[in-house]
């Protein structure tokens, strides 16, 4: 989060010269540049998580590519954001996550509102290189006004992230590792049990895709409501100052 | 020497099929086969799925009759629901029915089936299909087009797109009808309807051409199946099942969707993947029944427009108490676009047609539900459980064409009997005993809820088993 007292780093972002306050990182610098850095699970308002790879940017002089959600600007940094390696990597991450879970666009509440169906299509990702995987997961329908479905979920927490820190609740987290990992209520009880849950229902709005989603809604009629998170952020950060 | 034919693929159909012909040790034909052979699986893997998906999901069972499988999934889920969805939202339901089942008869009767009538069944198969038609003539080749068109047009302007829209929701329909759109769709009606009139005077014409087919095109006692409402009309959306038997006497009556169980039991032969479903009270096979635009035509005490009330009248003159030969579900086809078109147009002029008030909202209150409409083919059937978080745990479809299983099978003996003959498979037989399938107007695919491309192959095979020959399009 920008401090007022912070200093100031010059570095470049495809080749343009950009200034920006230390504690700023790559993402946000490009941003108020106008430089485009597809990201999947970062979301304005939540803490940055550094989950779904999608923002990789290159350095000079570093090897590895680094995500830009979480990666800090220093000083003479070069960074490229859109190179031919960087997309090709880019869609096979997206290739990976359609192949891992059932992604079916047309029969999802959440067709033409979805973040990883319009980002597959910004990015060009046409096909799916690498065998579908075609898991069984579970559907939870026991809240009594959302559901979630597990076969959508792509790992990004931020649903977890929202309800922990905007809502306070804490309800959701991941539990199992690898390939098992998943997204559980409480402790791993059906959702419609939960304790904790205030049906405040900001985790089915920055859900990017429909994992999470009201019920009684019909294919494609799943809109995402997002405005309230970055004024929500903003009443916060007043209070604490 | 016995031998057995196989046609596989059966042409001009929608989905998978093969026919086999079983001939005896002196060439005649003893037993005959129509086998649907892929399987696809909806009722099973939409299990675990919230019920709200499944009007979306099942539509994509078929890519003709999208907004068939949409309407009785939607139908079903109203049941679950227990709700009764506003009536603009059932007029507006009624309107994108009608649509599908023009542009469907349409596509049966001028793109898959003219080519026999205008060409002949015995014409050379490479010219024998819709480009051919196009060729000789193309202004009836532009009428089917235009009639397709038409019901594609008001599936587009109502559901967003022409092929599995989602505007057919579990409470009613998403959007109202805007005035715009309205009178977009009276104004194509005049041409529609003086486009099937034309149809219709031609067709009736060429019936003296087909004496032998007309007796022998699946021609036999059976009996009929169908929706009428209280007043026995002509009804596609709405209404309760209706028996009636050869002599056209009503034999079961005001059955409600929920209780089809009751009468209806679905049979199992190891030779096909679509089930055969019989009328149980007069048990398997002999509960043979049809469904589809004969069968509507022969249930029902009117049509309930002026103009389809004209012609059905005339359609009944073709027999005694049903009209028996299959060859006249073209027929009752053309005279079900005329009803189409004149309803369409009756149902747009309702007063509130516009009205805003077009979805019903609720929670499941229902663990069971059942939804029946009329698709093109004949009646459609979604039965769906659910547990108390709405999720699917129970899935039970019976398509029209597996109603029409056991009828298709003794149409195709029937047929086998009377023209193929042992000694030599002449291609022109062999298209005859595709014609009375394609008189059905089948869908395998959704019959099967299958896989890839279209196309049948026919087969002789000895009574060992051997297969001397074989034809394959």
């Amino acid at each position: 989060m920008k401090q007022p007292s912070s200093r100031i780093k010059t570095l470049k972002i495809d080749g343009q010269d950009v200034g920006a306050h230390e504690d700023e990182t790559v993402l946000e610098v490009a941003r108020e540049n106008g430089i485009f850095i597809p990201t999947l699970c970062e979301l304005e308002g939540l803490s940055p998580h550094g989950g779904c790879r999608l923002c990789l940017v290159e350095v000079k002089g570093i090897n590895k590519l680094l995500p830009a959600c979480v990666t800090y600007v220093e000083e003479g940094m070069e960074v490229t954001t859109n190179s031919t390696r960087l997309q090709e990597y880019r869609r096979t991450i997206l290739e990976l996550i359609f192949s891992e879970g059932n992604h079916i666009c047309s029969v999802c509440v959440a067709n033409g509102h979805c973040d990883l169906q319009s980002l597959a299509q910004k990015l060009g990702m046409y096909h799916v290189s690498v065998p579908y995987r075609h898991p069984r997961r579970s559907v939870d329908a026991s809240h009594e006004r959302f559901a979630l479905d597990r076969n959508r979920c792509i790992l990004c927490t931020r649903c977890v992230r929202v309800c922990d820190e905007i809502e306070g609740a804490h309800t959701w987290d991941v539990s199992g590792r690898g390939i098992e990992a998943h997204i559980v209520t409480d402790l791993n009880q059906p959702w419609g049990e939960s304790e904790t849950c205030t049906s405040c229902g900001k985790c089915v709005n920055v859900c990017p895709t429909g994992a999470l989603f009201e019920k009684g809604k019909a294919v494609a009629e799943m809109a995402k409501k997002r405005g309230f998170l970055p004024y929500l952020t903003l009443m916060r950060e007043k209070r604490t100052r | 020497m016995a031998q057995q034919i196989t046609i596989n693929p059966v042409t001009r159909a929608e989905g998978h099929g093969k026919i086999t012909i079983f001939l005896d040790d002196d060439g005649f034909v003893r037993d005959a086969q129509f086998h649907v052979t892929q399987i696809r699986g909806f009722e099973k893997f939409c299990e675990g799925r919230p019920f709200y998906e499944m009007p979306s999901l099942m539509a994509r069972i078929c890519g003709i009759c999208p907004v068939s499988h949409l309407i009785t999934s939607a139908k079903a889920c109203d049941e679950l629901m227990a709700v009764e969805i506003p009536e603009t939202a059932q007029y507006l339901r009624r309107i994108m029915n009608l649509a599908q089942l023009v542009q469907s008869h349409a596509l049966s009767f001028f793109h898959l089936a003219s080519p026999d009538f205008l060409l002949g069944l015995d014409s050379d198969p490479a010219q024998r299909n819709i480009f051919g038609v196009m060729q000789s003539h193309p202004n009836i080749a532009r009428d089917g087009i235009l009639l397709r068109k038409f019901g594609q047009q008001i599936i587009e302007l109502l559901g967003g797109k022409r092929i599995h829209p989602g505007w057919i929701v579990p409470g009613g329909v998403s959007e109202p009808l805007t005035v715009e759109k309205r009178d977009q769709i009276l104004a194509t009606i005049p041409e529609a309807l003086a486009t099937i009139q034309r149809t219709l005077d031609w067709f009736k014409r060429t019936f003296d051409n087909y004496p032998e087919e007309i007796r022998t095109f699946a021609n036999f006692p059976s009996l009929f199946m169908g929706l009428v409402n209280e007043q026995g009309e002509l009804v596609h959306y709405d209404g309760h099942l209706r028996f009636v038997d050869a002599t056209g006497k009503i034999v079961a009556d005001g059955i409600r969707a929920e209780d089809y169980q009751d009468y209806i039991g679905e049979a199992v032969e190891p030779w096909s993947y679509l089930k055969f479903p019989y009328y149980k009270p007069a048990g398997y096979p002999d509960g043979i029944y049809r469904v589809g635009p004969l069968a509507r035509l022969n249930i029902i005490n009117f049509c309930g427009t002026p103009l389809a009330d004209a012609e059905w009248a005339e359609f009944r003159e073709l027999g005694r108490g049903a009209v028996l030969s299959s060859f006249h579900y073209h027929y009752a086809r053309l005279i079900e676009i005329l009803n189409g078109i004149e309803r369409i147009e009756h149902i747009l002029n309702k007063p509130d047609i516009l009205s805003k008030n077009v979805r019903a909202y609720a929670e499941p209150n229902r663990l069971e539900g059942v939804g029946i409409a009329e698709a093109p083919r004949g009646t459609l059937l979604h039965h769906y459980r659910i547990n108390e978080d709405g999720i699917i745990t129970y899935a039970n479809l019976i398509i029209a064409t597996g109603h029409n299983n056991m009828a298709m099978n003794r149409g195709v003996l029937q047929v086998a009997k009377h023209f193929v003959n042992g000694t030599k498979m002449q291609e022109g037989m062999l298209n005859r005993v595709e014609a009375v399938i394609r008189a059905y107007d089948p869908c395998l695919s959704c019959s099967t809820h299958a896989v890839g491309q279209m196309p049948l192959q026919i087969q002789l095979v000895s009574p060992d088993g051997a297969v001397l020959d074989e034809l394959r399009r």
